[in-house]
């Protein structure tokens, strides 16, 4: 609970104006979760500033007054990011909507980052030019929340991470002070800030202007869909193409249990009987990408393909995406809830994986749906469930923290693109020792000091930042390394 | 360990059992949010509880009874434009337009609504559904206040509405006489289908020329057109506003009308007639006489220019030289899905262009009676259609919807702007028209 709520509620009015502060709990209630529905937290206010220069100054009252804040975009994310787990006041992003400038020919756009990721993408369209980082949430993920998230998306094999897309930011530091980092090109000289933020899940400032690169359309795209009998057989048409030196703009696999839903709703003509679908886009020059189209064919037909699809248009490449972004919403047709998991996994793992998956699911009673960008190794297994029910949840939790367990034993990681937040915290240790969580969290101090911003979220146990250096001093005393002992490198 | 699901220990839900809004249908909704962008209130106030998914989510907590049916909870249910826009975005196939008019028939028998709010929703409601009262308020005018509606002023805040009521009704010099039209009329030709034509409410008293271009057109295209005289209002404005109950009653009477005239189609020129009767199966489906019927008769429901589209309409058409363009109506758009036939049929004209709409399947803002009760939300939003209808540059603006055709003809009218709202049919007939008459 906030002290003197009635008090800051009226201060943060005078800032935003009245319709912009949100404080029963009622309303409260529509903001306790995000895409994640799994966890819940009540916030005790949520603000929706429209500038700059507001956010800067509901952060001065939550500075002064120490109360936790965290920033919320759409609210589409997937690892409870945007909750205010400990409670306080969610600043939320969605007035803050305008395209401020793009500058087409210098491959530049500067957003408030409140706009909607695909906003950008019809903005420029006509121009020719894209934005590429394109979460299966497009649609209505923001690209603040892109950023905090460092979001991936289909097209990352061959184009990287939002990480690669932002030149520049301005955000507001949890003492309110606004700055601005990056600039307007790409890598500019000194320390890349604008690497350190991207990704950094709300914790170290909150971003309100993203000046992002825009890139030109290639001449052409081709969509490929290979049906495969089995996932063990488009396993490895993904290795054939890798091997073979292609690498497509998406490369998209999705089980037999995703086929099924998806096809239900987008009608995009999956098989409904088929093991796997492949789903591949080339793209680049006209020539380059028939050639490769032709090669990828190859490969499939080495894996016993059963059909191979070729989207003759724009609007059937619509098609066959549609079912694929569309997964998470639509296995709400199976079950009620989805605990949609992000994992990644050494591609060669992955029908072992999977399989092990299938088991696990028979265990537990509840239906696994797998959804895998191939081309980075990023499984997405959605665990179905039925949120009326406690057990349900508790089973979908411990069914999840197994298939986490088996990923990094295999080699992978705990999650691929959707962040840590509050649902990854505590398998941050099977990734990493005491001390590596000890450096992040003096990154996380330089910026948000008194952690007043977004409290509670990536790291296992919450420290002070007093306590990470103190707890350092103590435990750091000098060791001769190996090499020392063994006289084979010596200090100085 | 035992496992009862968490309903048990559950609260007293905030609904009664008179068509609550199904669970079933509330859970569908997995919270993914890829709705938000596509609701315009959302993207007008910016907060999520007047967006679709939280609606639903509050919908869902009365349900489970977090919360009552309190000033809020009614404030952000009475916001919503029941564009269904949300259900075009939403990959889970929620079914969002039957949530809400049950949330809101649940609104009107457990809320107090401030009685002025009450009157004013209840003469609205007892006016619209009857053409004769149409006519009768369209006789007195622009001034409707002589209604005696003055008075309502008095209890407050519906100024606003009252004023709308006035400047939405069209001019008087532009609304054509009634336009008798024959109990059937034969088709042109060898007759291919019997249909029968719903005739609206406010579609005949303020648009008869609509209904006659759409019998002159289905003629034209081997219809035989019956009128059945016993058919009345289709209920979708009481529907609408949670009047689940006179909803049903006109529903039964549209049915029984249609089977009498022993129709293969039912044909529907007004975007929320046509979406209304084609989901008369799930508001009657408590009902044992009618249920079966109920969705038989939807089978049946065709909106006109979906069925010209489908039967492939005849292109007889002389040329009209015009710079067109199309409003998505939101109960053809998003009701009733149909995107690309209208504007198939309108590029089938020759010499017509047919200019996109920039946002073309957002809500105009009139929303059944929305802009009349809602008048402050619904003034925005048709504005920024009129902001984008002036930067096509067209001579015409067509959308198939009585509601929108008022409401943007409104828009237009305030700003000093002729240009032409017209219905596509009527574009159409006039083809149809061009096609016969020797050019002068
Ligand atoms: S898109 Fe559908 S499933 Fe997703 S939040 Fe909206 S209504 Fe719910
Ligand atoms: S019906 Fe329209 S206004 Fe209502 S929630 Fe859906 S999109 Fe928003």
């Amino acid at each position: 609970m906030i002290q003197g709520k009635t008090r800051i509620v009226r201060e943060l009015e005078k800032i935003v104006g009245p319709n912009a502060v949100i404080h029963t709990e009622e309303e409260l209630r529509v903001y306790e979760c995000d895409g994640a529905t799994i966890f819940r937290a009540l916030p005790d206010m949520v603000v929706l500033p429209a500038t700059t220069h507001q956010v800067a100054e509901i952060v001065k009252v939550c500075h002064r007054e120490q109360i936790y804040f965290v920033p919320r975009g759409a609210g589409t994310g997937l690892s409870g990011g945007a909750l205010a787990s400990q409670g306080g006041i969610i600043i939320g992003l969605n007035r803050m909507i305008r395209i401020l400038e793009t500058d087409v020919p210098n491959q530049r756009a500067v957003v408030e980052s409140g706009v909607v990721n695909v906003w950008l993408a019809q903005k420029i369209s006509g121009d020719g030019y894209y934005y590429a980082p394109d979460p299966a949430s497009q649609t209505a993920c923001t690209i603040g929340g892109n950023v905090a998230e460092n979001a991936g998306g289909v097209h990352t094999p061959k184009y990287g991470v939002t990480t690669n897309h932002v030149l520049g930011l301005e955000v507001v530091l949890p003492n309110g002070e606004t700055v601005e980092i990056g600039g307007k090109v790409l890598d500019p000289p000194g320390y890349d800030l604008v690497g350190v933020f991207v990704g950094s899940e709300g914790t170290f400032a909150i971003a309100t202007t993203v000046t992002v690169r825009i890139l030109h359309k290639p001449e052409a795209v081709k969509t490929l869909m290979g049906i495969f009998h089995n996932i063990e057989d488009a396993s490895n048409a993904v290795s054939g193409i890798v091997a073979r030196g292609i690498i497509p703009a998406c490369l998209e696999m999705m089980d037999k249990l995703s086929i099924q839903a998806v096809e239900k709703w987008a009608k995009a003509g999956y098989p409904m009987d088929a093991g796997a679908v492949l789903l591949v886009e080339l793209d680049g020059p006209k020539a380059e990408v028939e050639a490769l189209a032709d090669l990828v064919v190859e490969v499939f037909q080495a894996q016993r393909v059963r059909e191979v699809r070729v989207a003759k248009n724009d609007e059937e490449r619509e098609l066959l995406w549609k079912g694929r972004k569309a997964a998470l919403a639509a296995m709400g047709q199976i079950r009620p809830d989805c605990y949609l998991q992000d994992a990644v996994i050494p591609r060669t793992k992955l029908p072992i994986i999977l399989k092990e998956i299938e088991e696990l699911s028979q265990e537990y009673g509840l239906p696994v749906a797998n959804v895998f960008h191939a081309g980075d190794g990023n499984l997405h297994p959605f665990i179905l469930y039925d949120g009326r029910y406690e057990e349900e949840i508790r089973k979908a939790v411990e069914l999840g923290a197994r298939i986490m367990n088996r990923c990094v034993e295999m080699g992978g990681s705990i999650t691929g693109e959707h962040g840590v937040g509050l649902e990854k915290q505590d398998f941050m240790p099977l990734m990493y020792t005491e001390d590596d969580l000890e450096a992040m969290m003096k990154v996380k101090c330089a910026f948000n000091p008194d952690q007043i911003l977004n409290p509670g979220k990536i790291f296992p146990t919450s420290k002070s930042c007093v306590e990470v250096g103190q707890h350092k001093r103590d435990r750091i005393r000098y060791e001769p390394h190996r090499i020392e002992k063994e006289g084979l490198a010596q200090r100085f | 360990m035992s496992s009862g699901p968490v309903n048990q220990t559950r609260r007293q839900s905030a609904f009664d059992a008179a068509d609550p809004p199904e669970e079933k249908k509330y859970l569908e909704c997995i919270h993914c949010g890829l709705c938000l962008p596509s609701c315009p209130t959302y993207l007008e106030m910016g907060n999520e509880m007047d967006s679709p998914r939280g609606r639903i989510y509050l919908i869902r907590m009365a349900d489970e009874g977090k919360i009552g049916i309190t000033d809020s909870f009614v404030k952000h249910m009475d916001a919503c434009l029941l564009c269904r826009a949300c259900e075009t975005a939403c990959p889970s196939g929620v079914q969002f337009g039957s949530l809400m008019e049950k949330a809101r028939g649940q609104v009107e028998r457990k809320y107090k609504r401030r009685l002025s709010q009450k009157l004013l929703r209840r003469f609205i409601l007892s006016v619209f559904p009857y053409p004769d009262r149409v006519r009768a308020m369209l006789k007195l005018g622009r001034s409707s206040q002589r209604l005696g509606l003055r008075r309502l002023v008095i209890h407050g805040g519906l100024s606003k509405s009252l004023q709308i009521m006035e400047e939405l009704l069209p001019p008087p010099d532009e609304v054509p006489a009634d336009i008798p039209l024959p109990r059937v009329t034969p088709a042109e030709g060898t007759p291919k289908f019997r249909v029968g034509l719903l005739t609206g409410c406010v579609q005949q008293v303020l648009y008869p020329q609509v209904n006659a271009a759409t019998v002159r057109v289905l003629a034209r295209n081997g219809c035989v057109v019956v009128i059945p005289r016993e058919q009345g209002c289709c209920g979708s404005l009481q529907a609408h506003e949670g009047g689940l109950e006179p909803a049903k009653a006109f529903a039964r009477k549209t049915i029984d009308a249609f089977e009498q005239a022993k129709v293969d189609y039912v044909i529907a020129n007004a975007a929320g007639c046509g979406s209304m009767m084609k989901g008369y199966a799930d508001l009657l489906k408590e009902d044992p006489l009618y249920a079966h019927k109920a969705e038989t008769f939807g089978q049946r429901v065709r909106d006109a220019l979906q069925f010209l589209h489908q039967i492939g309409a005849n292109g007889r058409y002389g040329p009209l030289p015009l710079k067109v363009t199309y409003h998505d109506a939101c109960h053809l758009v998003h009701g009733q899905q149909i995107r690309n036939e209208p504007r198939a049929l309108l590029r089938s004209i020759p010499g017509l262009q047919l200019i996109e709409l920039k946002e073309s399947d957002f809500c105009c803002g009139s929303a059944g009676i929305y802009n009349l009760l809602e008048p402050e939300y619904g003034v925005r939003f048709l504005e920024r259609k009129v902001d984008n209808i002036v930067a096509t540059g067209a001579e015409i603006v067509t959308t198939a919807n009585p509601g929108c055709e008022l409401q943007i003809a409104m828009g237009l009218r305030k700003r000093n702007i002729t240009m032409k709202v017209l219905h596509p049919i009527e574009l159409l007939d006039m083809a149809y028209q061009a096609g016969i008459a020797p050019r002068s």
